[in-house]
């Protein structure tokens, strides 16, 4: 039970119009695993990942994180959209510490932040890392797609979460910078020891970013279709035979649906 | 804008101003350097500065006051689309009513003094406020807010870190917008049941004394506060939103 991070019992999700995009839905992340859900539009993934988020609830059934029961979000739970995420009135360095504000405003509640106060916000630190001190004073309008990602990353690892979900957060930028912020994100997932779960359309980030691929189809999902990919961790995996045929066997599953 | 064309554009009306009125020499128009002259006097004098403020602050209270009830109301209309649906048929007929004609109807309930001449200014204003607010509060991305609220923000949070400074913009918007009807209406208000106010003073120096080159000082004082108030208006967007200007 310990190394369970996400446990999904029996989830059946289902918007007021429309058929359920989850029925009697079934899954178990471990602590530390990097998953990739994967799948078309419409196939209920992002959905999937606000039900992870606590910003929406169950229909039926229940979702546990590190044991806990999801009502609400989770303090230690970070989330990271595709764009838009950034106060466009805030500068890099305001939009960074944002959730210090906001745990500022709440104090040590247990609701909106963690109840123990002595956890340690470094956003300094943070800034550092993603490289962000030379643009701290530009507002995200003045600033590239990926440096407005750098700056989500380091507003919600300043937070210490324990679980990272991103929503196709690399979906809007160019190749290179996409690729540098994909070996950002395993790097990162590994130092920080993050439970990761990535939403993603596009095959090639879901090999590279997932050690366990999820498959989503059309609607309803009612069993999950998990492919392992162990190998994501290898150095080169990228540019290596396997990450080439586990694409190959991704595209191929995904053309079935 | 340059402060130097601004200059050049003054320094062109003025010219023609002067050129008409040497031109044509109606009695209706005296020329500028004639109307300098009084208007020079009349500061001196403290007439017009007692006219200016009382008119002034006439403006000045209703605005605080519209901003003071319309921006949070606009906030709160903003994020609930519900209590929207309930309010908006009603913003939605009252808004496009010329807020002017009520002029003689809340002198008439209200009498003389400041209150009536606040009052309509102040229900101008309320409405453009209320609507330009509610409407970019509406407009805020749901995924800044869904990300706001996934750092721990909940609905107080929201409204300190997200609504608020996302209305600023909006508020200014409105004055900026609305602050040239705000001073329009003043003068006709101040047409009736008041011996204050540079409406009165330009009617009264018109109407009654004849003695146009007052009434012409009176004109300036009021175009002096009308463009005094709109680059107040646009120095404070671009201090409270600089964001919005960068490139």
């Amino acid at each position: 039970m310990v190394n369970q991070m996400i446990h999904v019992n029996s989830l059946t999700y289902k918007y007021i119009q429309g058929p359920a995009i989850f029925r009697d839905f079934n899954l178990d992340i471990e602590r530390g695993q990097a998953v990739a859900v994967l799948g078309p539009s419409g196939c209920g993934k992002t959905t999937l990942l606000y039900l992870l988020a606590g910003l929406r609830t169950p229909t039926s059934g229940s979702i546990y994180i590190d044991g806990e029961r999801i009502t609400r979000p989770r303090p230690h739970t970070g989330l990271i959209l595709q764009e838009y995420g950034l106060l466009p009135w805030a500068t890099v360095q305001q939009n960074a510490s944002l959730g210090q504000q906001i745990r500022k405003f709440y104090g040590p509640d247990g609701t909106h932040s963690p109840s123990e106060p002595e956890e340690k916000i470094d956003v300094d630190f943070w800034m550092e890392r993603l490289k962000l001190p030379p643009i701290k004073d530009k507002y995200p309008s003045q600033i590239s797609g990926g440096q407005r990602q750098r700056t989500a990353i380091a507003r919600t690892l300043s937070l210490n979460p324990d679980l990272l979900l991103m929503d196709e957060p690399f979906g809007s930028l160019d190749a290179p910078t996409r690729e540098n912020l994909q070996e950002l994100t395993l790097k990162l997932w590994i130092e920080q020891q993050l439970t990761l779960v990535i939403v993603t359309h596009t095959i090639e980030e879901a090999a590279l970013l997932g050690e366990k691929i999820l498959l989503l189809k059309q609607p309803p999902n009612e069993n999950p279709e998990i492919i392992d990919n162990p190998e994501i961790t290898q150095p080169d995996f990228r540019n290596g035979k396997s990450y080439l045929e586990l694409c190959k066997q991704l595209r191929a599953r995904m053309d079935i649906s | 804008m340059k402060k130097r064309d601004l200059f050049i554009a003054v320094l062109v009306l003025l010219g023609a101003w002067l050129v008409i009125s040497v031109i044509f020499d109606p009695p209706l128009i005296p020329s500028p350097i004639i109307v300098s002259k009084t208007l020079i006097e009349e500061i001196i004098s403290g007439e017009l500065p007692g006219h200016f403020v009382a008119s002034l602050w006439r403006v000045v209270a209703s605005t605080l006051l519209a901003i003071t009830f319309a921006a949070p109301i606009g906030i709160i209309l903003g994020q609930s689309k519900r209590l929207n649906r309930v309010f908006s048929p009603f913003i939605y007929l009252l808004y496009p009513v010329p807020k002017v004609v009520f002029v003689p109807i809340i002198l008439l309930i209200f009498g003389i003094g400041d209150f009536p001449k606040i009052l309509i200014i102040f229900i101008i204003l309320f409405f453009q406020v209320l609507v330009l607010v509610r409407d970019r509060a509406a407009g805020i991305r749901p995924e800044l807010i869904t990300s706001v609220h996934s750092l721990g923000a909940g609905r107080r949070a929201l409204f300190r870190f997200v609504y608020i400074p996302a209305s600023a913009p909006a508020i200014l918007t409105a004055l900026r917008q609305s602050v040239g009807t705000a001073v329009a209406v003043l003068f006709i208000a101040e047409l009736f049941a008041t011996q204050k106010g540079l409406g009165y003073y330009i009617y009264f120096n018109s109407s009654t004394l004849f003695n146009y080159p007052a009434m012409y000082a009176g004109i300036i004082g009021m175009a002096i506060m009308g463009f005094g108030l709109y680059i107040t208006v646009d120095w404070l967007e671009h201090r409270i939103a600089g964001w919005q200007f960068v490139d």
